[in-house]
């Protein structure tokens, strides 16, 4: 049953299928190193989905579509940070009502974009490499997004560990009181952060409607966000993990996608809920192991700053 | 000497309490200058406005003659202020040089960095290894961390907040050493502590807070302990009194007690062996994090052992839960108030209910009698002279001393035959911490067997009849009281935590 | 500038008085959002919260939707709210709803044609067993591997949602329904109906399930030392461990009730108001549930009206789609935004909002 499948096309699809989750995981990866859990993921994915598709298409261009989707879901981020942090509202509640007010939100503006098709999104031409036979086809084929998320993880992951705005970034979400004694803004980096993580999200959201599906319908996501959530704690909040960790998640999509389209034995919502499965699974692997990597969870996640004295 | 730092006239009000009130002192360069007071007598708050990190509502400040408002901590940085904090500043999963790095302006790459804090813990005598994490180490290593961050950026004024307390006497030493090098420098010192005799062997001068304001400026060595204590407090204070005690049966033994701490970066308990008599009190010593919060967890029931560990009235405990060590007879009052011993949101009646529910029958069939918890409360309030404006406050709107009294109170009056308290006068004024002590006291006189766990080696002196110390998670053998000197107490602590290492390690 | 400071103890007043300002504070804002769409703000609030319960026109078919919609809601929101309590974060509700359903049905599809009283209590039961397993797994992965329950829970939403594809398409297909996705209609099997109990009002088991829910909620957070022992875990864990409360246990009674309660809620469901498993069985309550629990201010009885409202806003935006065009995403938008106003206004329990001059910081 295997046979069908091209193996270069595989790993092609596998890259492309990735691409989301990748972005909204790196975005939130930033978010909690500050200290701060939003669970709104989800939501600002397909807030920048939507956003992202109809600024493309009525501006016909992929590049200011991406922008509108990072903004979109920018914008979604910036009322979980008004009210996580400057109104101290529970991280855990405020995420989910993002979610739950993205998707309404996001299918409200979308009635007028169902059935129609967005500008392609141009392959980034890389001459000579394309050409190479196998890697060509499933490495250097793709749009230009496939590359730009690798090197905004890179970029990440720099930040993170090789530069003071990583190292305050860490500390913030370590120990928000040391931080605030020592000078540091707690409330105004996490709040950057916060906005990172949502235009991140944003331009996963917009890969889903612009690349990969490419249409809009309404709940578009489908629980992409949450998959990114559980990738940052399969990576232990480190950026090349997420990679990994994505591309896991993007080749259990696309083996699953493949064997639906190859007429498989094995009943359709069986393969669909494969993803679903396997992220549960790999959750309770990574949770199950005690020490190094549950250290490496900021010591802040989730808890609310208030600087009263 | 010529004046470095002037403090003329500096109000800071909160809602409800006026932290300080029209303070002025000045120091000198090379001065090594106390600040006195007990807690809650201003002292944080006048050095978080000298460091910027709070703005005074009324005041100036002059550094060298010029006008000095630091607006955020980066400013006073940047004017040479520097500043040891007492707790909050390190960040535990990053190592000794990231922490560094984060409490100075400009800090160099991360390489340079490693070998000029090598350079400078070697010229101070505070060894350090940069690469480690700052998790790992002990409470007088992370203090050099602090001490190290401060020096490399060559400050004028030096604030260093209660820095004894998370050390052992011979620690106590050796910082004192390196705080007369610095001052030799001509490094200004602002010392905050609440034990005169340090300030005595140490400061020039010293300014005595008492309720936010100014109640004296003087010369320690020319003082006396007992006059500066009087000054402080405003009062004279009794010692506690103690009786001589027929010592029974023994009511709690712990054996070969090891276990590994829940707490991230904690320290496992290894091997913990120890027993005391009915109206006996054990006093356990300690710097802080060698061990007393796992103890305290493992003997309250919150973190289970062996079963054989821990024996209540010769009854195997080890392996049961809070509620069962309470029905045998046990309680115990953790060091953190708020959201350990007591719940911050919750009223006094809840908080009563919660830890007395099993001793004081307060529940039915798992159906809560509130007229009873209320009664309880009371009951609490009342005895122990906690003041608030009614039981059905929230636990945090107490102050510190009268939440700990209930808190301790909570405990007592459960007619309990164990007693487990760790920190019982921990940030507690004296009169209140006074108090505290004797109602342990006259618990044991009526027949308790109480450990003390207490960072404060006076306070265990006062009032335990059996010392001993843990350090890295084992327990010294048991020693009478009577008869230790402070050297010998030095040696169980530990002596000077981590020296050895560094200087044989590498 | 405006500066937060915090109260010494929580205030009463605004414990009672936030959900309504949130709710007041949504409908101006859902009324501009309304004002963008190009409708009239007025017209649409009142045809959402006014018409449904008072237009002679419509009343008498909204008034008993106003219960059947509330049931489920509330049913699931108390389940939910002992766990929001204790900082046990079920958000899967929906999946255990659709496996309640499933299980429900399934029991008894199977003895089909049997006609007996017993077959709907033991549905009910079944159904209940199929939510309290469904959360179980979260449950008892949080328990022995300490894995997140929210993003479990949540997971655990897509496949049940997949399952309930796979029943309808397959083993609960009606054999006699030609070939078409969908179970037999239970509602018009009489052994296996959950019907109206008195025409005209909506009442139906499921509705008198979910008061005795607010009433057993009620009872066990006011009176009963569990209730107590979940909003000490919530508020403060290691007091309570102190206490003597077991996480473990604690995490496996939260979830599990929240589990039974939406699995039963699913069973009243299928037999009643949506009367067979079909692919489109579920419809959202189990997040709506999440909203209702935080407008009832995780309290049984503010849960009761919450639910209430929540349904209100569910038939009137039905009403609205219909009279005024409004989308249906308009409403869910707008129950998003209930829930923003609500978590911003809780602040004022806590905290008293001050005008005053900067604080160095």
């Amino acid at each position: 049953m295997f046979g069908s499948i091209d193996p270069a096309l595989l790993l092609a699809a596998l890259m492309v299928n990735s691409v989301p989750i990748m972005l909204a995981a790196t975005g939130e990866l930033v978010t909690e190193k500050a200290g701060v859990l939003n669970l709104g993921v989800e939501g600002m994915m397909i807030m920048g989905a939507m956003c992202g598709f109809a600024t493309a298409v009525v501006t016909g261009s992929p590049l200011l579509g991406f922008l509108g989707g990072a903004l979109g879901a920018l914008a979604l981020s910036l009322v979980f940070g008004v009210l996580t942090q400057l109104l101290l509202t529970n991280q855990v509640a405020t995420g989910l009502a993002l979610t739950l007010f993205g998707l309404g939100l996001s299918s409200l503006i979308g009635q007028g974009y169902v059935g129609i098709k967005p500008p392609a999104t141009g392959k980034l031409d890389l001459g000579p490499l394309a050409e190479i036979p196998f890697l060509g086809r499933a490495l250097f084929a793709h749009d230009w997004m496939v590359y730009v998320s690798i090197l905004l993880v890179a970029g990440v992951w720099w930040m993170l560990t090789h530069s003071r705005a990583g190292l305050i970034l860490r500390a913030v979400g370590e120990s928000h009181e040391a931080a605030h004694a020592l000078g540091y803004k707690v409330t105004r980096i996490r709040f950057l952060a916060i906005l990172f993580g949502g235009a991140m999200a944003g331009l996963g959201g917009a890969y889903i409607s612009l690349v990969r599906v490419p249409q809009w319908t309404d709940g578009i996501t489908a629980g992409a966000g949450w998959i990114a959530l559980a990738i940052v704690v399969f990576a232990s909040w480190r950026p090349w993990r997420v990679l990994a960790g994505a591309y896991l998640f993007g080749g259990v999509t696309v083996l699953q996608l493949n064997l639906q389209a190859a007429g498989s034995a094995i009943p359709v919502q069986y393969l669909s809920m494969a993803p679903y499965l396997i992220t549960i699974l790999v959750l309770v692997i990574m949770s199950s192991g005690r020490g190094k990597a549950a250290l490496n969870a900021p010591a802040c996640l989730g808890q609310n700053f208030h600087a009263s004295r | 000497m010529t004046e470095l730092l002037r403090v003329e006239g500096l109000t800071k009000a909160y809602p409800g309490v006026v932290a300080n009130s029209d303070v002025s002192f000045a120091i000198s360069e090379g001065e090594v200058h106390a600040l006195l007071g007990e807690n809650g007598a201003g002292k944080s708050t006048l050095v978080k406005m000298i460091y910027g990190l709070v703005r005074p509502d009324s005041g100036s400040m002059t550094l060298r003659g010029q006008p000095y408002q630091p607006a955020k901590p980066a400013e006073a940085r940047r004017a040479g202020v520097a500043m040891v904090f007492q707790h909050f500043s390190l960040f535990e999963a990053l190592n000794v040089a990231e922490n560094v790095a984060l409490g100075m302006e400009n800090p160099p790459p991360m390489r340079e960095l490693a070998s000029r804090i090598r350079a400078v813990s070697e010229e101070y005598g505070l060894p350090l290894d940069p690469a480690r994490m700052v998790g790992d180490l002990s409470a007088g290593e992370r203090q050099r961390v602090e001490i190290i961050r401060c020096l490399l950026q060559d400050p004028k004024l030096l604030i260093m907040d209660e820095p004894t307390s998370v050390l052992t006497p011979q620690e106590v030493d050796i910082l004192f050493k390196t705080l007369r090098q610095i001052s030799g420098e001509g490094t200004a010192i602002l010392y905050i502590s609440h034990k005169l005799e340090e300030i005595r062997a140490l400061c020039d001068e010293a300014t005595i807070l008492r309720r936010g304001k100014v109640v004296a400026t003087c010369i320690p060595r020319e003082q006396t302990a007992r006059e500066m204590a009087e000054l402080m407090v405003g009062t004279v204070l009794t010692p506690p009194a103690r009786s001589g005690r027929a010592k029974g049966a023994v009511a709690l033994e712990v054996q070969g007690l090891s276990v590994a701490s829940p707490i991230p970066f904690g320290t496992a308990l290894k091997e913990v062996s120890f027993a005391v008599r009915k109206g006996e009190v054990l006093g356990i010593a300690g710097v802080a994090g060698n061990g007393q919060d796992e103890l305290l967890l493992a003997l309250s029931g919150e973190l289970k052992s062996a079963p054989g560990a821990v024996r209540i009235d010769g009854a195997e405990m080890g392996n049961k839960g809070p509620n069962d060590r309470r029905r045998a007879g046990l309680v115990a009052a953790p060091e953190k108030r708020l959201g350990h011993a007591a719940a911050p949101d919750m009223s006094l009646v809840e908080n009563a209910l919660l830890s007395g529910v099993v001793r004081r029958g307060l529940a039915h069939r798992g159906f809560i009698d509130w007229a009873a918890a209320e009664a309880f409360a009371r009951e609490i309030v009342q005895t122990f002279d906690v003041r608030t404006p009614g039981v059905h406050v929230a636990a945090r709107a107490l102050s510190g001393g009268n939440l700990q009294k209930f808190v301790v109170g909570r405990e007592l009056s459960q007619s309990p035959s164990v007693i487990v308290i760790n920190q019982p006068t921990w940030g507690v004024d004296a009169a209140a911490a006074a108090a505290i002590r004797q109602a342990i006291l006259d618990r044991a006189a009526a027949g308790a067997a109480v450990v003390v766990i207490s960072q404060d080696l006076d306070e265990l002196l006062e009032i335990a009849d059996d010392f001993a110390a843990l350090n890295g998670g084992r327990l010294s053998p048991t020693r009478p009281v009577e008869g230790l000197t402070v050297d010998e107490i030095g040696l169980m602590m530990g002596g000077t935590h981590g020296m050895e290492v560094a200087h044989h390690g590498h | 500038m405006l500066r937060l400071e915090k109260r010494p103890s929580p205030s009463a007043f605004w414990q009672k008085a936030s959900p309504f300002l949130a709710v007041i504070l949504t409908m101006i804002a859902g009324g501009i959002m309304f004002w963008i769409l190009g409708k009239n703000p007025v017209e649409a609030i009142r045809t959402i919260f006014w018409d449904p319960l008072f237009n002679a026109q419509f009343a008498s078919y909204s008034r008993p939707q106003l219960l059947v919609k509330a049931a489920p809601l509330i049913l699931i929101a108390i389940g939910l709210s002992l766990g929001f309590r204790a900082g046990v974060w079920n958000i899967g509700a929906e999946g255990q709803y659709i496996m309640g359903a499933i299980f429900g049905a399934a029991a008894g599809l199977a003895v089909y044609p049997v006609e007996s009283r017993l077959i709907f209590p033991a549905m009910l039961m079944a159904g209940a067993l199929g939510g309290w397993l469904w959360a179980m797994i979260p449950a008892v992965l949080k328990t022995v591997f300490r894995t997140n329950e929210i993003l479990v829970s949540l997971l655990l939403v897509y496949v049940a949602q997949n399952i309930l594809a796979m029943m309808a398409l397959g083993a609960l297909r009606n054999p006699d329904g030609g070939g078409f996705p969908g179970s037999r209609n239970l509602s018009q099997i009489p052994a296996m109906a959950n019907p109206e109990m008195v025409a005209g009002t909506g009442m139906h088991w499921g509705v008198v399930a979910a008061f005795m829910a607010v009433i057993a909620g009620h009872v066990l957070l006011q009176r009963h030392l569990l209730g107590f022992q979940i909003k000490l875990a919530g508020q403060a864990p290691r007091a309570a461990r102190f206490a003597g409360v077991s996480p473990a246990r604690l995490v496996i009674f939260c979830l599990g009730v929240s589990g039974l309660l939406a699995g039963l809620a699913g069973v009243f469901e299928v037999t009643g108001p949506a009367g067979q498993i079909s692919i489109d069985f579920a419809s959202g309550y189990g997040f709506t549930a999440i909203i209702v629990a935080f407008l009832g201010r995780l309290n049984p009885v503010g849960i009761l009206f919450a639910g209430l409202l929540m349904a209100l806003t569910y038939i009137g935006g039905e009403l609205a789609q219909f009279m005024l065009s409004l989308p249906s995403a308009a409403i869910q938008a707008f129950q998003g935004m209930l829930l923003f106003f609500l978590l911003a206004t809780d602040i004022l329990t806590n905290y008293r909002i001050r005008l005053s001059q900067r604080e160095a910081a």
